[in-house]
């Protein structure tokens, strides 16, 4: 198989880019959804939707391409880990029927706008939960005998998936709340800046713990983390992560517009860094490798003209929405 | 054993249950999508206000199915993995990347013109405007092209070789795996139907608005007449008209394409269990009975099956005695949704040829019996799509890659309680979800379209400016039901 190693690597940074995109895009829309409940019902809580009514679809857009370029890319990948997170991704599917509904619908029926916002929250409290166990479930291993998974329906149960978890849900909140803090003025963005520093906190603490509970899940991530020479590698990454986190907080504490979403999104490139120097090379740890995985060089290339040719277009139209929709929210939502 | 064939029919009922949720929705969007476009372009190109006034209209109850179809979408493209894991590691080489293309050349581009669209009107230029619209709509036909050519290579699957770890792998060209035989029929085929679908819900929408205007007549409430429900109504009409010929041709195509390719599913929806060396029969009644392998009851027009599917009278034609038992779809199904998507596509015929003489007479806005008949015809589309789907999903069994993997061979290893549950999820929630959706869609069909629509809006608090493209302050009813008179902003 060393004829496909090139484009086998090429791809798994592909859908991890996929993957990130997806984390910092829905992750904001999903944080909004998750701290909902905060806003209060009118004013708040409209022009919090209208910030992101406009990207939401797109931003879900990049969870198509994850999944459906782990599909094409990393067919055998996708075979395993979906059925082992069988409940996970069942619950995360209609957490997001809730979530992306309720953008429409709230408007729709004002009289019963109060379940729908309930539904917002709620779809995307699960969404989140689901979607960081489904990462703890693949950190932690997954077993498999041929081609296919071999473990008991609720392996993806634990504390260690817990707390992945909880981690993104808090991850998804700070997002949500500094793109508040951008979008939002006056009294909104002082209620936003509020939640966003609790959402910090709760964050930086759960990384943290993630991080060392990760150390101790087996050996062969105790030693890539905490042995040398491999340690003078990996070290930069909770140490960036560590130094984004004071400055996440100091810019939370000052009166700044878009700088602390700026500084989450960094703080969840690092985390992902982290995710990915403790998978390499697998892609179903403990023993499903990228390359096992990969589907073969015919496929990966055609994929790969067609991701070549339109990625850059996908990012220019996408900035372009987003450009559209620049500055801070109104009361009128947009027509 | 016993317990992986529930879990088998579990995960199967499953499928198709969310797929069939999830097409009404695409089915309606891919044409209502076109359908604004051509407003949106209409009214650039005259100036006139009544486009653009059904483009509002039509814009809000896309916004909620298209948030539907979403939702749904998504759903489908993870079930590959959660519920046919053994079919996406054997045919993901093959049929991953062209949804991999769907991804990236389709959803990406519905979903980032799709907030210009809704909400955008006063954002960019009015021809901007129109491009994203253009954009939405290319993105839905995309869509249609590539999920249609992974169906349709499940269905006729070329291009390809078994690997030694037992994936199926592209050999060849892929031209020869995306234009495999029967996708250039499907797709036609397909889109056509989307077509119409939207067609006669718009017509049909429109027709309600005539009759209830008719009502007041006679209740003495003299209004305008209203010029936007003819405009939509005729614009359906001619769709009807015009369309539904070229859409039955298109299905008799790809019903020969199918009988050359999948010869069994064609012996299943014409009933013929028995081989006929000199002409066989056309059944239009009849009860399946796979286990006797006999049609009981059979009400047939002697050789017309022949005449169609071969052109000939006399030229033979082979039966399901000439098919193994374990290669055999379960013919009553697949017997009756034939019948009833041929029904309904007749029916649709029929309203359209009406239309063309109530035009030719000048009574197309006064003919009650034809608009009744566009209301009770305005599901027919979404009816004949599911039926025409039936027809061929049913049809491929006992394969879900026709011919290669058979679809007991194609399940994850999944418990029956796991799916089960899931399945109880799905039905809940969808019924629930979507059953409010299109609740909220009756109810802004039900609205009388009029002067001064207003968009896709997002705010409550007090009137809303309707700054920009025709205010018509005095129209301006808000989604809510408020009026709203003064144009002032809430602050």
């Amino acid at each position: 198989m060393t004829y496909s190693v090139d484009l086998t690597t090429v791809w798994a940074f592909i859908i991890a880019f996929a993957v990130f995109a997806y984390v910092v895009m829905d992750g904001f829309d999903l944080g909004i959804g998750i701290l909902f409940k905060f806003f209060e019902a009118g004013r708040e809580r409209d022009r919090a939707m209208n910030s992101i009514a406009p990207v939401w679809d797109g931003n879900e857009t990049w969870l198509v391409l994850g999944g459906g370029g782990l599909f094409a890319a990393f067919p055998l990948a996708y075979a395993v880990i979906l059925p082992a997170t069988y409940p996970l991704i069942i619950a995360m599917l209609l957490g997001l029927v809730f979530r992306g509904v309720a953008f429409e619908y709230r408007w729709r029926d004002p009289g019963h706008r109060r379940y729908w916002d309930a539904a917002f929250t709620g779809g995307s409290i699960v969404a989140a939960l689901a979607q960081g166990m489904t990462l703890g479930a693949l950190l932690q291993g997954i077993e498999i005998e041929g081609r296919a998974y071999a473990g008991g329906p609720f392996d993806w149960l634990t504390p260690y998936t817990i707390l992945t978890g909880l981690g993104t849900l808090a991850g998804y909140a700070l997002l949500g709340a500094t793109w508040l803090v951008w979008k939002l003025d006056d009294a909104g963005q002082d209620h936003a800046r509020r939640l966003a520093r609790w959402a910090a906190a709760a964050t930086i603490v759960l990384m943290g713990a993630v991080s060392i509970a990760n150390v101790f899940l087996n050996e062969e991530y105790a030693t890539r983390w905490l042995t040398a020479p491999e340690i003078y590698y990996v070290w930069p990454v909770p140490l960036l992560t560590g130094a984004v986190a004071v400055m996440l907080w100091r810019a939370l504490s000052a009166d700044r517009h878009s700088k602390p979403f700026w500084l989450s999104l960094a703080l969840f490139l690092f985390g992902m860094a982290g995710v990915g120097v403790t998978l390499w090379p697998n892609v179903a740890p403990p023993s499903l490798t990228i390359w096992d995985a990969a589907a073969p060089y015919s496929s990966q290339l055609f994929m790969l003209v067609g991701t070549v040719i339109t990625m850059p277009l996908i990012i220019g139209y996408t900035a372009w929405a987003y450009w559209v929709f620049r500055g801070k929210v109104g009361d009128e939502g947009y027509h | 054993m016993f317990e992986q064939a529930d879990a088998l029919l579990l995960a199967r009922i499953q499928f198709a249950f969310t797929v069939s949720f999830h097409f009404f929705f695409p089915a309606f969007t891919i044409g209502l999508a076109s359908y604004l476009a051509v407003l949106e372009g209409l009214w650039l190109k005259t100036g006139k206000a009544l486009y653009m006034d059904l483009y509002k209209f039509w814009l809000k109850i896309f916004a909620i199915s298209f948030a539907m179809g979403v939702v749904s979408g998504i759903v489908m493209s993870y079930q590959f993995g959660t519920n046919w894991s053994v079919y996406s590691d054997i045919a993901g080489p093959v049929i991953g990347p062209l949804m991999a293309y769907e991804v990236l050349t389709a959803f990406f581009l519905e979903a980032g013109f799709l907030g210009v669209m809704l909400f955008g009107m006063n954002r960019v230029g009015k021809k901007l405007h129109f491009a994203a619209t253009c954009m939405v709509a290319g993105g839905t036909f995309l869509s249609a092209f590539w999920i249609l050519s992974v169906n349709s290579w499940m269905q006729t699957p070329t291009g390809f070789e078994i690997g030694a770890n037992g994936q199926m792998l592209p050999a060849g060209s892929w031209i020869d795996i995306i234009f495999n035989p029967s996708f250039p029929y499907r797709l036609v085929h397909t889109v056509l139907a989307a077509y119409l679908t939207t067609a006669f819900i718009v017509g049909g929408v429109g027709a309600f608005h005539l009759l209830r205007e008719r009502a007041d007549r006679r209740r003495g409430i003299a209004g305008e007449p209203n010029m936007h429900a003819r405009k939509m109504f005729s614009m359906a009409m001619w769709m009807a008209a015009l369309v539904v010929p070229v859409q039955i041709v298109a299905g008799d195509y790809h019903g020969l394409n199918t009988l050359e390719h999948q010869p069994q599913k064609v012996m299943a929806m014409e009933g013929h269990y028995n081989s006929y060396p000199d002409g066989a029969p056309l059944y239009l009644f009849g009860i399946p009975n796979d286990e006797e392998q006999r049609l009981d009851y059979a009400v047939g027009i002697p050789k017309l099956s022949s005449l169609i599917l071969k052109h000939d009278l006399d030229a033979p034609m082979a039966g399901l005695d000439t098919i193994p038992d374990d290669e055999q779809p379960p013919t009553a199904i697949v017997f009756w949704s034939f019948r009833i998507m041929v029904a309904l596509g007749f029916a649709m015929l029929g309203v359209g040829l009406w239309s063309l003489v109530a035009r030719w007479r000048g009574k197309l806005y006064d003919w009650a019996w034809l608009h009744r008949a566009a209301v009770v015809m305005s599901p027919s589309g979404l009816a004949a799509v599911l039926a025409g789907w039936i027809t061929t999903e049913v049809g491929r069994q006992p394969y879900v890659v026709y011919g290669a993997l058979r679809t007991a061979d194609a399940a994850s290893p999944l418990s029956a309680s796991a799916v089960g549950a899931s399945l109880v999820a799905f039905v809940v929630i969808y019924f629930t979800v979507f059953g409010a959706g299109v609740w909220y869609i009756l109810k802004l069909m039900g609205k009388p379209p009029h002067s001064g629509e207003t968009g896709v809006k997002r705010g409550d608090r007090g009137p809303i400016r309707t700054a920009g493209i025709a205010p018509g302050l005095s129209h301006n009813q808000g989604d809510n039901g408020q009026v709203g008179v003064l144009a002032e902003p809430a602050e």
